[in-house]
């Protein structure tokens, strides 16, 4: 459905994504990890054709069989209104606070499918039933500052599905999210896509949510695409050290705080921190925070490799151990 | 990257240069002495000697106009600066101690906002006579409310910063906070605010002087210029446009480059292009 | 056992919310009940919670920036909320406090060898301030030369580490850190709590160590307290709440914190 080779994207000297290729097919869930400045949401926005202007966009980059290099505004637009929709982290900011959020919801069913508004209504309804908003009734007569972040949030995805799109692009819609609230909005995400046969691509920050909510994932690191493989293997043995690094730096909490003598016990952690664009070493993005350092990590770029079945990584050393 | 500058500040820059630089010039050198009169020489018509002409008394337009930005600046420039600092202190005040005190700074604006200040300044030449120290006065006054509540808005939303908590948790005290933290980051809005009043004073001077409430003869002032050339609309109706189109320059000036300034330091606000 | 560093007995907090209408009486929000505990030099205790589940507010009272309704906040034996605004000012250079936002938290107008010596200023501390400033740097692994620095310069990571700084430069004895690492990248966050536990061995701080992230609470602390609607549900030495959560909210906590699916 969505293919992306060797797809770039610039700004002047720095490189928000190098040599980007991903394959996402119908019904697919799909994980997309990294910090800040992995790059990961700038890959969000090329799929929805919202890159800024002044980024330089190279490769490519095709939605149903179609190339998108040369797309206009509009062709995107219509892809947006019915293939391909959205949702955001902050579910207020993203809400018109003046509006009914049934309105809100009914607005591109009416725009893009000419419905009336009785059968948009009912569409609406049956969509926020759907989302499990529970009175919806009363729910779409109110307005966003009336609802829980946690039922905007849901509000917000009946309007991503409010024409049936075949791709939901989640942008770590759970980070603002009360923990238990964003375990239900995970979960509904998960159904959805099942239900649907919709494919979701979940881009987020947070191991444990992605563990949850996805098939596969592809770690990225400053902008490269550094580990993929199916979500259960990469999560429970990583190969890429950034991938590692992160694992080992996010908390057990079965792991006690303290040794056995009373000392405490230290978090493995990275050094340092994810350098600004302009300022990653040309060769391995991780070069220079990294545990492992041979001569030629910070300027040779490492190729990408297929270790296992579904396994696909980019380290020099894992080049090393494969001669 | 280079930012372009918006059009209303650039061209609101050169029209506030064009009359700063005129009402500063007229302190060393004007063509003739403003309040000479010649009678022999009245309405003269525009030569090398008199650019714009004399007025029904002989005396240089040209002269009179240049003494004139120099009163209005000046006028303008007191007004602001009392008011402002009487109006931003206030406002810092209600903003750090909150409660009844903020309640009552806010509700004394508002009484501010509904006392116009002509009324003010004739209630102020009724007590004490009309004068250019008392127009000066009632500006000051009309300032102090608008600056008072421009300062408490910017500054609420200061105080509710992390910095500011944790300049609490050191153990500041609110006048500590307010002039460390709190004056400096809403500066960028008191200065917009400023030149905006800015615009207004000049044009309540304008309206006072005309009134006879401000400048008294023979101080040159542009709003009494304009009165005076009232009665002689027919005779010689120049007089009464150049004086005209000088407040219109200085108030389109100031009021374009405080908007500009406005943009700059909020470039969320900017409308899309 | 050493005695208590802070004892919280029993506090309440409630907001009168705005009146909806002139008839009725206007609704009351209980932003904490009933709650108490006990933190000791060199321990640190957990609070985990929800937003609204008034773990803020329990920071704002430790910090004294809040008085509760009813119960008392004791610091080292002394009623904060009985001193008069003098005592407290001198006293506060014992509780220092970490925010969320580390972009938010640091004056943009001001270098940061000044925000750091910020609270040496406020209890009149002029001498050697320069000298304390440069070793609370190097306390955070930062550099001296970095006080002539302004805020933008840094990183998150970095910042957070200036707010530590700042923090730590009254030698305190109880740090409160209201969600200190969770805007972080997940790499970063693994430093900052490293340094927050590196500063504990060197100073004996007592740590007040506030997150909605259960799994970053159980990497550093010795006792948790969950909370939920301004009530406390379960509280105990960590290990416990963690392996035999007694209540189902603790539980679905645990869950949303794990990776492993």
């Amino acid at each position: 459905m969505i293919e992306l080779d060797d797809f770039s994207v610039g700004f002047g000297a720095g490189t928000a994504l190098r040599g980007a290729t991903l394959t996402i097919r119908k019904g697919d869930r799909l994980g997309i990890v990294g910090e800040s400045g992995s790059g990961k949401t700038m890959l969000a926005l090329c799929l929805m054709g919202m890159a800024p202007d002044s980024a330089q966009l190279s490769g490519r980059l095709s939605i149903d069989g179609r190339d998108m290099a040369g797309a206009s505004e509009a062709q995107w637009q219509v892809l947006r209104a019915r293939r391909i929709a959205m949702i955001f982290q902050e579910p207020m900011a993203a809400l018109n606070p003046l509006r009914r959020v049934g309105d809100t919801v009914m607005e591109p069913m009416r725009v893009h499918e000419g419905l009336s508004r009785g059968a948009a209504h009912k569409r609406a309804l049956a969509l926020f039933e759907e989302v499990g908003i529970p009175e919806p009734v009363d729910r779409m007569r109110q307005f966003p500052h009336e609802l829980s972040g946690g039922q905007r949030q849901r509000v917000l995805i009946a309007l991503a599905l409010a024409c049936d799109p075949v791709m939901l692009i989640a942008d770590e819609p759970t980070t603002a999210l009360d923990a238990n609230v964003a375990l239900r909005i995970t979960e509904l995400l998960v159904r959805l896509a099942r239900e649907r046969g919709m494919a979701l691509v979940f881009i987020t920050h947070d191991l444990a949510a992605v563990a949850r909510t996805t098939q596969d994932i592809v770690v990225m690191y400053g902008g490269d695409m550094v580990e993929r493989g199916a979500t259960a293997d990469v999560l429970a043995a990583p190969m890429h050290p950034y991938t590692r690094g992160l694992l080992a730096a996010r908390p057990d909490p079965t792991v006690p705080a303290r040794n056995a003598d009373g000392t405490r016990r230290r978090l493995p952690s990275l050094p340092g921190s994810v350098p600004p664009l302009n300022a990653l070493p040309q060769g391995c993005r991780f070069a220079g925070r990294c545990p492992v350092e041979l001569a030629h990590c910070a300027t040779r770029r490492p190729a990408t490799r297929l270790v296992a079945d579904n396994r696909q990584a980019a380290c020099h050393l894992l080049e090393e151990q494969a001669r | 990257m280079t930012r372009r500058l918006p059009t209303n500040f650039v061209i609101g820059g050169v029209l506030v240069a064009l009359v700063v630089g005129t009402a500063a010039l007229s302190l060393v050198w004007t063509p003739h002495n403003s309040t000479q009169m010649a009678i022999s020489n009245k309405f003269a018509a525009p030569s090398s000697t008199y650019w714009l002409g004399t007025d029904q008394l002989g005396r240089d337009v040209v002269s009179q106009l240049m003494a004139g930005a120099r009163n209005s600046m000046s006028v303008a420039l007191i007004a602001v600066l009392m008011g402002g600092s009487i109006g931003v202190a206030l406002g810092l005040m209600a903003s750090a101690i909150g409660g009844w005190v903020e309640d009552g700074v806010m509700r004394l604006a508002d009484l501010g906002f509904a006392f116009p200040a002509l009324l003010f300044a004739i209630m102020l030449a009724a007590v004490f006579g009309p004068s250019l120290g008392n127009a000066v006065l009632a500006i000051a006054f009309i300032n102090i409310p608008v600056f008072a509540r421009v300062t408490r808005g910017a500054a609420n939303q200061i105080w509710t910063l992390d910095y500011v908590s944790a300049a609490r948790a050191a153990g500041m005290n609110r006048f500590a906070i307010s002039r460390d933290h709190i004056l400096p980051n809403i500066g960028a809005v008191i200065i917009v605010q400023a030149t905006i009043e800015f615009a207004v004073a000049i044009l309540a001077e304008a309206a006072l002087s005309y009134l006879g409430l401000g400048a008294q003869p023979p101080a040159a002032s542009w709003g009494r210029l304009l009165s005076e050339a009232q009665t002689l609309m027919y005779l010689a109706p120049q007089l009464a446009i150049y004086p005209g189109l000088c407040i219109v320059v200085a108030v389109l000036g100031f009021g374009l480059l405080g908007d500009g300034l406005r943009d700059m330091s909020e470039p969320r606000l900017r409308r899309e292009r | 056992m050493s005695a208590p560093l802070i004892e919280v007995r029993s506090v309440s907090r409630h907001y009168r919310l705005p009146r909806v209408s002139l008839l009725r009486a206007p609704a009351v929000l209980t932003a904490v009940e009933s709650t108490s505990f006990t933190i000791r030099a060199g321990e640190t205790l957990g609070i985990v919670g929800e937003s609204g589940s008034g773990k803020s507010t329990l920071a704002r009272m430790v910090m004294a920036f809040e008085k509760p309704d009813s119960g008392q906040v004791l610091f080292q034996g002394q009623d904060l909320h009985a001193l008069s605004a003098t005592e407290l000012r001198k006293l506060r250079q014992k509780f220092q406090m970490v925010f969320q936002d580390p972009f938010g938290s640091l004056d943009p107008r001001r270098k940061i060898g000044w925000s750091i010596a910020e609270p040496l200023r406020a209890i009149g501390v002029d001498a050697n301030t320069a000298r304390r400033t440069a070793e609370a740097l190097e306390q955070v692994g930062l550099h001296p030369r970095d006080a002539e620095k302004y805020p933008h310069e840094f990183s998150g990571g970095q910042r957070q580490r200036i707010a530590i700084a700042r923090a730590i430069v009254t030698r305190p004895a109880l740090l409160v850190a209201d969600e200190a690492v969770s805007a972080l990248d997940v790499s970063v966050q693994a430093q900052i709590l490293n340094l927050l536990m590196d500063l504990q061995d060197q100073l004996g701080l007592g740590i007040l160590f506030i997150s909605h992230d259960l799994a970053v609470v159980a990497a550093i602390c010795d006792h948790i307290l969950v909370m939920q609607h301004g009530k406390p549900l379960e509280s105990g030495p960590a290990a416990q709440v963690l392996h035999r959560p007694a209540h189902l909210y603790t539980q679905t906590l645990l869950k949303a914190a794990g990776v492993s699916p």
